[in-house]
């Protein structure tokens, strides 16, 4: 008798056809949506993108930074520096954040993967605290106080001119158009990349290294090089976005760039609100992220309050978050990695 | 000459950074437990003592006496009824608590008190110094680096010498056991953290008298504390106070060389330690 070893389920069949429409339907948003809701949408989308490679370090890995901030200044500094001192256009430029962000993390993963579990996370938080306080030595690119990109630079980046033709709208409402739709294709690859990395055979050993890292090794996984992997994967995922928030925002400073509050604390609120080691935990953790933003904005720091309280009772009460409260009920998996045997001799032994 | 001063100083700043680590040490020693909302609960010491002195009067000194005790109860009950919950082989409950802790009691602090910078009244004997040959040192840094060895002293006769202690170590060893032998280890825990947080407001105290607070200083203040544990080796009380010497002696360095650079060189002395020795100087517990 054949068997079949699968991982779709009719769940994630209706979602992937859900999810192509969606697709869709967000790459046509700019010709039909208002510049409020596209600036709203890439705030969305680059945090879901954070979110996202944090949950693979921390989720996945089950290595918890408090330092990815670092590679989202890093990421930015990067790209105001190739586009102010070599003149680099910033679209391409973005690809140059992503780099910036892996030289970072080499070191400092050597220095970070010498500590263990809670001090890992502050270790990491040192070295942001230090790649900030050098950057803001550098006096060409503003020294502490910051500076903004060009005016030249930013009117003439690549393609703005042509959604200007081809969508009628002015120059800043078009830079905030191409940079929706950049957040929407790194947004789209992350969750695409993460979620078939998760199904290869790499996947399977890092499910292993954070279940029961002993265990794995027995097996013949290098839980070292797990590591190494994850880590410097998400750090390019999160200097790319640095690049691409800090292309759109177009003004930098160190304190902005490195706050450990906007690239780090919210991010990992979202994870831990929508469920931590899921692909679907963060999707639905930024939605509620943005709401709570929508709703309580005016209220300053009672609105991280609240995150802060939030956060602390879905840790206590439903430690895998909302996805793995409707999850757990429901069964339902829009991104299932469980390899699932079905057909063979136990379905002829049940006829 | 100036050097000899500017390291002196150093050292007695290394005082108060050893103040800030030595709560840190010990609920890390006894639950292995990393409370990231440490540096917050020093700032929050520091404005209760600044409540205290201005609603009731009190010199800073007797404000600390009643804000001891308050501390405690707060340190028991936040490790009783939050933080044990989330005690376990997962490190992830508690560092993510933890650090919801520290922005909640952030912003709670900035809702409260507002964004400006705060001291504690100040009086002759905070800008009084001793002349010690051609070097002048001020009484506020000498005070603290003798409590900071004070506390040490204390903390080490408690575990060493006392039931509690006792109690202390064998929980750390192995909390199952110890709680055949009629010890109940979320109690031992709670009150771990409850002197944990008497030595926050003994730390606070100084922070406010030697310098300006704001609610937002508190996770650089565990940054600091944090690099003093690991210098001086997990386990170790003494290793902290060597440690936070360490990072005081390179932050005034540092600040001597160029004032921009006294924190990052902090920093640095704490990344050139975990490089050459990545279990810090003294390490006696076992991760």
């Amino acid at each position: 008798m054949s068997y079949s070893v699968s991982v779709q389920t009719p769940a994630s069949r209706v979602a992937t056809a859900a999810a192509a429409v969606l697709i869709l339907v967000l790459i046509a948003l700019p010709f039909f949506a208002g510049r409020g809701t596209i600036r709203d949408m890439f705030f969305i989308l680059t945090m879901l993108v954070l979110a996202q490679f944090w949950n693979l370090l921390a989720g996945y890995g089950g290595l918890v930074s408090i330092g990815q901030q670092a590679f989202v200044g890093a990421g930015a500094y990067a790209l105001f520096g190739a586009v102010i001192l070599w003149g680099i256009d910033p679209v391409p430029a973005i690809l140059l954040s992503g780099v910036a962000a892996l030289v970072i993390a080499v070191p400092t993963a050597f220095f970070a993967f010498r500590l263990n579990g809670a001090y890992f996370a502050i270790g990491t938080w040192v070295i942001a605290e230090v790649v900030r306080l050098l950057v803001a030595q550098w006096k060409t690119l503003g020294g502490g106080t910051g500076t903004s990109l060009p005016r030249e630079a930013t009117r003439d980046m690549w393609f703005v001119s042509l959604i200007e033709d081809a969508l009628g709208v002015r120059s800043a409402a078009a830079r905030d158009i191409l940079a929706y739709w950049l957040a929407l294709l790194l947004a789209l690859a992350t969750i695409g990349g993460i979620y078939w990395l998760l199904r290869t055979r790499r996947g399977l050993a890092l499910a292993a290294v954070r279940d029961n890292v002993e265990a794995a090794k027995s097996v013949g996984v290098d839980a070292s090089r797990m590591k190494w992997i994850v880590f410097l994967t998400s750090a390019l995922g999160t200097g790319l976005a640095g690049g691409l928030i800090y292309m759109q925002k177009a003004r930098i400073s160190p304190d902005a760039a490195f706050s450990v509050t906007d690239w780090t604390a919210y991010v990992i609120f979202i994870v831990v609100i929508g469920g931590i080691g899921t692909i679907e935990g963060p999707i639905i953790g930024v939605l509620v992220f943005f709401a709570l933003q929508s709703l309580l904005a005016d209220f300053g720091s009672w609105y991280l309050m609240s995150l802060g309280v939030l956060a602390i009772v879905v840790m206590l009460v439903a430690p895998r978050g909302l996805w793995g409260l409707l999850s757990g009920r429901t069964g339902l998996h829009l991104f299932p990695i469980r390899r699932r045997l079905s057909g063979g001799q136990l379905t002829q032994a049940e006829e | 000459m100036i050097w000899i001063d500017t390291v002196l100083q150093g050292i007695l700043l290394g005082g108060l950074y050893a103040l800030f680590a030595a709560g840190l040490s010990l609920v890390f020693g006894i639950m292995r437990l990393v409370n990231l909302a440490h540096g917050d609960l020093i700032v929050m010491g520091a404005y209760l003592i600044l409540v205290l002195v201005t609603l009731l009067g009190l010199p800073p000194f007797a404000a600390l006496l009643i804000a001891m005790p308050v501390m405690f109860c707060l340190g028991w009950g936040l490790q009783k009824f939050l933080l044990n919950r989330t005690l376990g082989d997962d490190i992830l409950p508690p560092l993510l608590v933890t650090f919801g802790l520290s922005v909640v009691l952030q912003n709670a602090l900035l809702e409260t008190f507002s964004a400006d910078s705060q001291r504690l009244p100040t009086d002759a004997l905070t800008t009084a110094s001793l002349q010690v040959g051609p070097i002048a040192l001020g009484v506020m840094p000498l005070l603290t680096f003798a409590s900071a060895v004070l506390v040490i002293v204390g903390l080490n006769q408690l575990f060493y010498r006392t039931s509690l202690g006792r109690a202390f170590r064998a929980t750390s060893d192995d909390a199952v056991t110890a709680s055949l032998m009629g010890i109940r280890p979320a109690n031992i825990f709670a009150t771990a953290t409850g002197i944990a947080l008497v030595i926050v407001t003994i730390a606070a105290l100084y922070l406010g008298l030697r310098a300006n607070f704001d609610p937002n200083i508190g996770p650089a203040r565990l940054i600091y504390a944090f690099e003093a544990v690991i210098i001086g080796g997990l386990g170790s009380l003494w290793g902290t106070l060597a440690g936070g010497i360490i990072i005081g002696v390179a932050q005034t360095v540092g600040a001597a060389v160029n004032p921009e650079w006294q924190i990052l060189s902090g920093h640095i002395a704490f990344l050139i330690v975990l490089l050459v020795r990545p279990r810090g100087l003294f390490p006696r517990a076992n991760d």
